[in-house]
């Protein structure tokens, strides 16, 4: 049945003897000339699947060349190509029909190929994470701090007892104190999975237990079970970390919260003034959102194409003009249809409602109903860390943005004489018409400021979700929920508004799930408005009869 | 003389009306009529109006080689505006007021399932282009898209044998396809010998943005000292922002990777997908497949939709081996005779894109090869892995306890969509 499994290779005897001849040939030549020996190797990473292009790159590895760390670099960026004809790797760049190749060892030029001539060798996850591995091993002991930093990581999530004697290497050579300190924590991680002395672990584990965090948690956590000294010091620092991480998970919750409800501000707010103080139902709010997210991407297509040196400002530019949008649209709405229609909620309700979805499918038509991208400029990308805290650019400068945007609205209406007379229109109509202020233009006005903060408000979110047709629905609900649960009519109200419900739903969230943390959010603000129908700032006097 | 005139001027407002919906549905009689029923407005419309777009090339092209049965093929797109209950309405349209030979539309599973009963009552053909939960089988419905062992169990087979993940995320849309799709790939895990505290299922609301809490508990979760991944059901525009947030948490593609069932070109164009090298999707064809039928498909919609950046999709496959199979089937039957050709259809075999031949099922589903392929950073997929050979659609799963025991198979002496073969019964649970 099984006979393939007994097939023997018939080598016939003259081969074997060249084959041996080759391998003497072979074994003495390593260590004299590296270039000449490296280059099988190169070639091997383009022979065959994803299996033996991974014992490649750690035969490469292995032989410490310093060559190699450019190797496995141009591998894992995808421009090392096999050419077809003999099987020699190359590193490859695009060039006029063709690529113009490039000899990975000496760096020198090798001429061009036609497109059809070469492949790139491709690398999934599992070559990428064994070409980080491997480079990190290489390049610890680079003279550029940032190439230390980020070889060190990745050796303390992977490395093994095998990395423990160039670890010292690098600790020995190293100057700068914070890479130094994760050098340590990296060794004291190859140590937990060497077979050395129960003293060095314990030594290995305390270093280990002043790092905390979910990566350290799991180094040490299979020991914590084991007895001895090695199991009892496991087990208080798994209890040390963990009690650590419950209080950082409580600083992230609170973090996360402080986030959603900056971004539920930015949408509620422009809400407040039209909804709060002037007493219109604007199912169009949303909408006014999305003018402001499209009228940012077309200020960056703009700029690509005519300005790209300007890109990191384009969110800058975008600001003023999606106001300006915004608020002239929103002043539309209040001339066109708004006007006639005070004092009908049902009405207004009913005819914004219509002019949401005229703005919808006006949006799909003339920019198409798929999201439009929106890039980040690179002062919005990336993260830090925190403690154990990823707190993510984007997310922290929305925060500052929606502050700054509620700041300086505070200071229209309390300081200026447009927000003086806005104050005196809404309170008491009758009586600010005496005093001669023009009411009709008081409200157009106002209706603009709201809509044009809407408009703001959509440059912020065009960084955090879809630029699509319907970006603006998914808002308007949380904006009605926000000012009516803070108080309508009070701009403060809103903003304790959106952040108790922000921090509220991501305390909720990891306990129920974020379908039934928004559910509970809701019955919560129902149950709310029963007690206190006028929300949590109402306000008091002669103004809530008006 | 007088009410001659009104009745005019009502037939020319009911034209005015309906033209804009029923393009061409007072046109000449000699034509074979397709009906296109896909969302144009409301937050389907991102994904189906190219489907539509689609759908005219292919009837564009099939009258350019000269019709079918000797007659021109003529389209009418009607818009069910993505809400369910339209659909019914406006397919009951197609077919009742004009009189199309069949149907290609419907994207989420709820719209299907609104619609299934007029496709009964009225006996009409619907050619469904996107992959979905299974677990149903109709006599009048054509499932070109993938069901679950057809994307969800060989991405899962893939992650497990090439990236050796043994903790497993799964997170989805909290609607009915993530919901069957998690509750097959749980009973497949557990099948597999993955404990359940290695499983984390976790479900959002449509439209989902704040992805905040949800990425850094797969980062917790992920970082238990054994391989995670996440299997992603999420549907439609709430994948921006999670992947957004993803990058910006720095989770990378190779220590968690995210295998996604949903995402494909036509989502990523809205994306910079620089930050996504590496994470994969599942799905029966990529636009960079490369096949002689690939390169000719691409290069004619990109002139027939006059813009060479718009990409193509699996849905869009799904609808082109549909289209060519109906097509094929009526040539067979020699009539558009719903009846003839639901008879017709089965054992028809046409070209795919990927360079093989994909065949109509007795089951009413197709043969389909499976890609695995990685986000490059041009928004385009490279296969990694794909299936040896074709895979059949199963309908009723076999990791399911409700549905293992049941067959579909139309023909003949069965007709039946849910055989149960340990009762030896047509009818269990299901339609």
């Amino acid at each position: 049945m099984r006979r393939g499994l007994r097939w023997r290779p018939h080598i016939p005897a003259s081969l074997r003897t060249a084959l041996a001849i080759l391998l003497l040939l072979f074994i003495p030549s390593a260590g004299m000339t590296q270039t000449a020996d490296l280059r099988p190797l190169v070639n091997a990473l383009g022979a065959g699947g994803y299996n033996e292009t991974d014992a490649a790159i750690q035969e490469l590895a292995r032989t410490g060349d310093p060559a190699v760390a450019g190797i496995l670099e141009a591998l894992g960026a995808g421009n090392l190509y096999t050419r077809k004809s003999d099987g020699e790797v190359f590193i490859a760049s695009r060039a006029s029909g063709g690529f113009a190749l490039t000899d990975p060892l000496t760096g020198a030029s090798a001429g061009e190929a036609a497109s059809g001539a070469v492949e790139r060798i491709r690398v999934n996850n599992r070559l990428r994470r064994t070409i980080r591995t491997a480079y990190g091993a290489l390049t610890l002991l680079s003279p550029d701090a940032g190439m230390r930093r980020a070889a060190t990581q990745s050796i303390f999530q992977s490395g093994d007892a095998d990395s423990i004697p160039l670890l010292d290497e690098a600790i020995a050579a190293e100057k700068d104190g914070s890479i130094l300190r994760l050098m340590r924590e990296a060794r004291a991680a190859a140590v937990l999975k060497s077979d050395l002395s129960d003293a060095d672990k314990v030594e290995a584990i305390r270093t280990l237990s002043a790092r905390g965090g979910r990566e350290t948690l799991a180094l040490i956590a299979p020991l914590a079970g084991a007895g001895g000294e090695v199991g009892a010091a496991a087990t208080t620092a798994v209890s040390t970390i963990e009690s650590n991480l419950a209080l950082w998970d409580a600083g992230q919750n609170v973090w996360y919260g402080i986030s959603l409800g900056s971004v539920l501000l930015l949408a509620a707010i422009g809400l407040a003034i039209t909804f709060g103080v002037m007493g219109v139902i604007n199912m169009a709010h949303g909408e006014m959102v999305m003018l402001g997210a499209y009228t940012t991407f077309v200020v960056q297509e703009l700029i690509r194409a005519h300005a790209p040196w300007l890109f990191d400002w384009s969110l800058t530019i975008a600001v003023p003009l999606a106001f300006l949008v915004a608020a002239l649209v929103g002043m539309a709405i209040e001339r066109g249809v708004i006007q006639f229609l005070y004092g009908r909620p049902l009405e207004t309700l009913l005819a914004t409602w219509g002019i949401s979805l005229i703005l919808q499918q006006t949006v799909r038509t003339i920019f198409g109903p798929t999201n439009r991208q929106i890039g980040s400029p690179s002062w919005m990308s990336g993260s830090f860390e925190l403690g154990q805290l990823t707190i993510t650019y984007s997310r922290l400068w929305i925060v500052v943005f929606a502050l700054a945007v509620f700041l300086l609205l505070i200071l229209i209406l309390r300081f200026t004489a447009f927000g003086l007379q806005m104050r005196a229109v809404t309170q008491n109509r009758p009586m600010a018409s005496a005093m001669g202020i023009r009411t009709p233009w008081v409200d157009a006005l106002t209706f603009g400021l709201g809509s044009g903060i809407a408009g703001i408000a959509g440059v912020a979110l065009s960084q955090i979700d879809n630029v699509s047709p319907n970006l603006g629905q998914a808002y308007i609900i949380d904006s009605f929920m926000v000012v009516v649960f803070g108080g309508v009519g009070n701009l403060w109200g809103t903003l304790v508004g959106a952040l108790t419900l922000g921090i509220a739903n991501k305390f909720l969230e990891p306990y129920a799930g974020a379908v039934v943390g928004k559910i509970l959010v809701l019955v919560f603000i129902i149950l709310f408005i029963q007690k206190r129908p006028r929300g949590l700032f109402a306000l008091k006097g002669r103004a809530v009869e008006a | 003389m007088f009410i001659n005139r009104n009745a005019a001027w009502s037939a020319l407002a009911a034209a005015a009306i309906s033209a804009p919906l029923a393009t061409g549905a007072f046109a000449q009689e000699d034509t074979i009529k397709v009906g296109i029923l896909h969302s144009l407005s409301g937050t389907m419309a991102i994904s189906e109006t190219t489907l539509k777009d689609t759908m005219l090339f292919l009837i564009d092209e099939q009258n350019k080689k000269g019709g079918l049965l000797g007659k021109k093929l003529e389209a009418v797109v009607v818009d069910p505006a993505s809400d369910w209950p339209l659909f019914a309405e406006k397919a009951r349209e197609l077919i009742e007021v004009n009189k199309v030979a069949a149907v290609f539309g419907c994207w989420t599973s709820v719209s299907r399932k609104s619609v299934l009963p007029v496709f009964e009552e009225l006996n009409n053909l619907l050619f469904y282009p996107v992959q979905y939960e299974g677990e149903e089988s109709q006599r009048n419905v054509f499932y070109t898209g993938a069901a679950p062992n057809q994307q969800a169990i060989p991405a899962v087979d893939y992650l497990m044998n090439e990236e050796g993940v043994e903790r497993w995320v799964l997170a989805g849309t909290d609607y009915v396809y993530p919901q069957t799709t998690n509750k097959i790939l749980q009973a497949y895990l557990k099948a597999k010998g993955v404990a359940d505290e290695d499983i984390m299922i976790n479900y959002t609301p449509f439209g989902h943005s704040d992805w905040q809490t949800i990425v850094s508990d797969i980062k917790a979760f992920g970082s238990a000292g054994k391989k995670t991944a996440v299997v992603s059901t999420i549907n439609g525009d709430a994948n921006v922002p999670f992947y957004k947030e993803l990058a910006n948490q720095g989770i990378k593609a190779e220590d968690i990777p995210v295998v996604a069932f949903s995402v494909g070109e036509e989502e990523l164009a809205g994306l910079d997908t620089a930050p996504l090298v590496g994470h994969l999707t599942a799905w029966n064809y990529f636009q960079s497949v490369d096949t002689p039928e690939n390169a000719d498909f691409i290069a004619k919609w990109h002139e027939y939709i006059k813009n060479d950046k718009r990409v193509t999709n699996d849905p869009m496959e799904a609808h082109y081996i549909g289209f060519n199979m109906w097509v094929k089937a009526v040539e067979k039957a020699g009539t558009t005779d719903p009846d003839a050709v639901i008879d017709a259809i089965v054992g028809v075999s046409v070209p795919n894109l990927s360079g093989g031949y994909s065949a109509m099922m007795p089951n009413h589903h197709i043969t389909k090869p499976v890609l695995i392929g990685e986000i490059q950073d041009d928004g385009q997929m490279e296969t990694v892995w794909q299936t040896p050979g074709l895979v059949v659609g199963d309908e009723w799963s076999d990791y399911l306890p409700d549905s293992k025991d049941l067959i579909s198979d139309w023909r003949a002496p069965m007709s039946c969509g849910n055989f149960n073969v340990a009762t030896g019964k047509c009818g269990g649970k299901g339609t």
